[in-house]
């Protein structure tokens, strides 16, 4: 019996000991959630979850201030993802956050464009150049797409356009070959 | 005499189908109404086009400028007006239109001025952007732009260069017949590769199916002198692939991802070596190829047909029967469907089958895997298809990379052996083309953050700066005050201790000395006032 | 839109399994020939139930019948069953082993292609623990009942024919071995055992070699390749030789034990079954080998008639790790490729 104590003591010892030295020694440094969470998240910088960024999101998610839903451009598949990465439920895209739509680039008119630099200030990734009373363009393969430079354009002259389906970016479809559908029709 | 021929693992032997269009020469096809030339036909970047709606070309006339080095220029292929510089429908899988400059012959077939090239006098830079501006590239199918290739590996030359006239799919037979028929221009293709490669040896192979191209090319290589091997090779889909002739001939085997000029090895189409020829001997550029027509059709033939011929000019010449349902773009293994009859003729386009259902039955239902494994003893990539089906299917897309799916070269031996007829090609190309589109979303998000998080580092930045220069100022004002005060109190001091010190022998004074005193005084007080009131500006 | 390739092998999974069946046919005449017509009607019950079981489930999982059902996999299934269990087993034993075969070993993992174990040998493990008494016995060779009576023992439960009744060769060493006292020796045990053939026991051992007929000419057929019976019956007789002859007196010759019980049964129809077996070449040897010791270690130290079912269901547990740590390598990516 008292051997059977002092044996299991012992071992608590040493584990806890053990335990400790581990935790010192394989020490995460930073939050590795937030950068995990951060990694799903499209790094549009669009703002319409409600925070300043994608980043904050993703600290507001670790934090479990906020909801996994609430990214438009990430759609249904990120939520899915963020679910699975942090063990919820998978919920629909909060609809007051936005909708999910096809990626899209800024395009600015340049004939209508007055150069007055708005929008350059407001796009989260610098992708639109120009400069004070000289018209302004966007970068296309730069631009996320997140809307921020359409607002503030007091002459209206940028509008998103849809990404179009080029021979280039043209992806092979999942094959669907469900035995059940082929034969269900 | 090459001595021992290696082999490579897997393959299939799919009947070849080859002798109904073997039985004709090759007929020129007649000028068509319109020609549509796209300006990507090869692999790398697009060209820029350099004519406008409404101007005239010649035939070999530049049309569209190389995007840089890793990409080929294109040509008219007749001389003409440019019709229109518009999208049309592709031969390619997507049915996606590209940019195409239409080109309305004048009937005149009048050539732009040739200007042969020297190649034993010019540098093999020189060369190299020859070939690019005569829009030369890779004919057996994968159009990469031949220039690319003919550089040396590192130490200067390329020991092997291995001709490619091996045509192991079915039905196919445009390299046999330019073999057959135009030997000596490909093997003095052959000749001027050899010269910028500077390589020691030169192997041609040919599947032993095609002894009468294996011949042609003997007597002709024997008849010029050349020191080249004609090796027949075994017929055994897909032999032709560059790495599966690259390991038969030599035994090396190029991984994914290396390139075969590393291991002292390169391949080029026969076809390409054709035009090669033609590019510098001649200074015409690539404005025409050779394309076997044949399938569902009463007259199978080879034409040697202008790139951006329709596909619909060219049919009558062959006639296809009535139940012909679909024109597939290569061969039966690794061909496609065209999206419609109205698409041009490329530089890519080897041979257009007609295939009517009851040619080319549609497999049957698809089955679950049984795991047999027939498609993992026919992979010539020795890759297990089961488990990259599994890994596709489940769209496990890491998995799959590390099985090596990007090994995979499609040639379809894995779907053509299935006993349970599951299109494991398809599951492979989905898989591949997501891979790329997630890697390039996840570089685009990578940019994405760091150019957010760069701007946001540097509004922080401007902010402080901003800060700290208005703490500056402040601060600066506020030491001048303090100076100012300084002074002030300094004058007020000194202004008191003289009215304080005030003289003490002023009361018994002459008159001289109290004019004096009173002098000094004036002069004190003028001085004094010139003190109070400085300077507009210093002299 | 319709994808490369456009050709295809005429092969099909219905193909595949109907030559299996094919194959087993040497075997089952061999069967007839010594222990007389019964187990064509145990392989006729077993096929039946197996088809209505496989019918239930496509039923119930929502998957094409016209498809499945003629697939074949369900009789191969069935005929493994019915080969694999005691001649003149009670009809029920049949119908309850095919259809735990079909129900739970193959539908309830997901149905063709998806079972982690051999089905027939699943039912065959499942019924040696709930009937071990039933399942051990044999009747004696080369004098077959009149068919009737067969129909008898099997149809109406009559088992009281004693005599018919006894071990295979396996089990005839074993107990000799249990209840020797140290005196029993292979020879003495043997010819103590009325059933004794050439090799093996009486008959069994013709209808050990009938299956490797039809094995060989799947291998011909190239069903499947040649490293799975190889390495099974391979690692086999070089374990039996090796325990023979360091104690002939104790262990049984090779021969006896690649013709002796289910050893080319399992060699050629059971391990070789895909689905549950190990895939790449390295991984089938490694697969096999591990069957057969284990196949060979129940025979001799165990308390089973025979080793071959759980000889390759634990194998079978091992096939994914197996498979994972045998990948080959893949064109240009091998020792000694710059």
């Amino acid at each position: 019996m008292l051997a059977a104590l002092f044996v299991m003591t012992g071992i608590a010892l040493v584990l806890g000991v053990a335990l400790g030295y581990a935790s010192r020694v394989f020490k995460v440094e930073g939050d590795p959630l937030v950068d995990k969470i951060d990694a799903i998240l499209p790094q549009t910088q669009c703002g319409q979850c409600g925070y300043p960024g994608c980043k904050p999101y993703a600290q507001a998610i670790a934090k479990g201030e906020a909801d996994i839903n609430r990214c438009p451009p990430g759609g249904e598949e990120g939520i899915r993802k963020l679910a699975d990465l942090l063990g919820k439920e998978f919920k629909p895209l909060d609809a007051e956050a936005g909708v999910e739509k096809p990626k899209s680039v800024a395009v600015i008119d340049e004939n209508t464009c007055i150069g007055c630099t708005l929008c350059i200030q407001a796009c989260p990734v610098d992708a639109i150049v120009g400069s004070s009373k000289q018209m302004h363009t966007v970068v296309a393969e730069l631009c996320t797409g997140c809307e921020l430079c359409v607002a503030p354009c007091p002459v209206d002259c940028i509008h998103m356009e849809p990404v179009t389906e080029t021979i280039e970016n043209w992806k092979w479809k999942y094959p669907v070959a469900e035995i059940k559908e082929r034969h269900a029709a | 005499m090459i001595a021992t021929l290696f082999r490579f693992k897997g393959g299939v032997k799919p009947e070849t189908h080859k002798d109904c269009s073997t039985r004709q020469p090759i007929a020129r096809a007649p000028l068509p109404s319109r020609l549509i030339v796209p300006l990507h036909q090869s692999a790398g970047g697009t060209p820029r086009p350099l004519v406008e709606p409404g101007q005239a070309v010649l035939k070999g006339e530049r049309i569209g400028a190389a995007d840089g080095n890793f990409s080929a220029a294109v040509h008219a292929p007749t001389s003409g007006v440019v019709k229109a510089l518009a999208p049309h429908v592709m031969p390619h899988p997507s049915g996606l239109s590209a940019l195409c400059v239409v080109i309305e012959p004048d009937g005149a077939d009048r050539w732009i001025e040739r200007e042969p090239v020297n190649y034993r006098s010019l540098a093999p830079d020189e060369l190299r952007d020859e070939l690019r501006d005569a829009g030369v590239v890779g004919l057996g199918g994968a159009v990469f732009p031949t220039h690319l290739k003919l550089k040396p590996s590192q130490g200067g030359r390329t020991e092997t260069l291995i001709l490619n006239g091996a045509e192991c799919e079915p039905w196919i037979t445009c390299d046999d017949m330019l073999m057959r028929e135009r030997a000596e221009v490909i093997v003095r293709g052959g000749a001027v590769m050899r010269h910028i490669l500077q390589s020691e040896r030169v192997l041609i192979g040919i599947e032993d199916n095609k002894p009468q191209a294996i011949e042609a090319m003997r007597t002709t290589v024997a008849r010029l002198g050349e020191t080249m091997e004609v090796v027949a090779v075994p017929t055994r889909y897909p032999a032709g692939g560059a790495k599966q002739l690259i390991k038969v001939l030599t035994g090396i085997e190029v991984p994914y991802g290396k390139r075969s000029q590393d291991y002292g090895v390169q391949c080029f189409n026969v076809a390409t070596a054709y035009s090669v020829w033609h590019a510098l001997e001649r200074g015409e550029p690539l404005i025409s190829r050779i394309v076997t027509l044949t399938g569902n059709v009463e007259r199978p033939r080879n034409f040697e047909v202008l790139i951006g011929t329709p596909l619909e000019e060219l049919l009558p010449l062959v006639g296809p029967l009535p139940d012909t349902d679909r024109y597939i773009m290569g061969g039966p293994m690794m061909g496609f469907p065209l999206p419609s009859a109205s698409v041009p003729i490329v530089k890519a386009t080897n041979c257009i089958i007609a295939a009517s259902p009851a040619l080319f039955p549609p497999p049957p239902p698809e089955m679950p895997c049984i795991r047999c494994g027939a498609c993992a003893t026919v992979c010539p990539h020795e890759l297990q298809p089961m488990e990259l089906y599994w890994f596709a299917r489940g769209k496990n897309f890491g998995k799959a990379q590390e099985y090596s799916i990007f090994d995979c070269i499609e040639c379809g031996c894995c779907a053509y052996v299935c006993p349970s007829h599951i299109p494991l090609v398809d599951y492979f190309r989905f898989a591949k083309s997501e891979i790329w589109s997630r890697e390039k979303e996840k570089a685009a998000a990578d940019a994405a953050r760091s150019r957010f998080e760069f701007r946001n580092e540097r509004q922080e930045r401007e902010k402080r700066e901003k800060a700290e220069r208005l703490a500056q100022k402040t601060a600066g004002a506020r030491a001048a005050d303090a100076k100012r005060a300084l002074i002030a109190a300094a004058i007020e001091r000194a202004r008191a201790q003289k009215e304080q010190v005030q003289p003490r022998n002023t009361d018994n004074l002459t008159p001289e000395q109290q004019a004096e005193i009173a002098e000094a005084e004036a002069r004190r007080a003028r001085i004094r006032a010139m003190a109070q009131t400085p300077p507009e500006k210093p002299l | 839109m319709i994808t490369s390739p456009h050709v295809y092998l005429p092969v099909s999974v219905r193909a595949v399994m109907a030559k299996v069946l094919v194959a087993l046919v040497p075997g089952i005449a061999a069967y007839v020939w010594f222990f007389g017509g019964g187990i064509l009607v145990t392989l006729a019950l077993a096929t039946l139930a197996a088809l209505a079981a496989e019918a239930l489930m496509l039923k119930l999982r929502g998957k094409p019948l016209a498809m499945f059902l003629t697939d074949g996999s369900a009789a191969v299934t069935a005929w493994l069953v019915a080969l694999a269990f005691p001649p003149l087993s009670p009809w029920w034993l049949i119908v309850a082993a095919t259809l735990f075969a079909i129900v739970v070993a193959k539908h309830l993992y997901g149905g063709l292609g998806q079972n982690p174990f051999n089905p027939a040998m699943a039912a065959f493990a499942v019924m040696i623990v709930a009937f071990p008494g039933l399942m051990s016995q044999w009747p004696a060779a080369a004098q077959p009942l009149p068919f009737a009576e067969q129909l008898r023992i099997m149809f109406a439960g009559a088992r009281h024919l004693d005599a018919m009744v006894m071990a295979t060769p396996l089990d005839a060493l074993r107990t000799a071995f249990a209840s020797g006292e140290g005196r029993a020796t292979v020879a003495t045990a043997l010819a103590a055992y009325p059933g004794g053939g050439l090799m093996a026991g009486k008959g069994w051992e013709w209808i050990a070699l009938g299956y490797a007929v039809g094995g060989l000419w799947l291998l011909q057929q190239r069903i499947f390749t040649w490293h799975v019976p190889t390495a099974f019956l391979g690692t086999l007789a070089l374990i039996s030789g090796a325990f023979h002859v360091a104690a002939p007196e104790r262990f049984a010759t090779p021969l006896f034990h690649l013709f002796g019980g289910a050893a080319m049964l399992g060699a050629f129809f059971i391990a070789t079954d895909p689905v549950s077996g190990a895939i790449t070449p390295r991984g089938k040897l490694i697969f096999a080998a591990g069957a057969a010791l284990i196949t060979y270690f129940i025979r001799v130290f165990g308390a089973y008639p025979d080793g071959v079912a759980f000889g390759i269901l634990l194998m079978n547990m091992c096939v994914p790790l197996i498979d994972m740590k045998t990948q080959p390598p893949v064109f240009g990516r091998k020792d000694g490729n710059p």
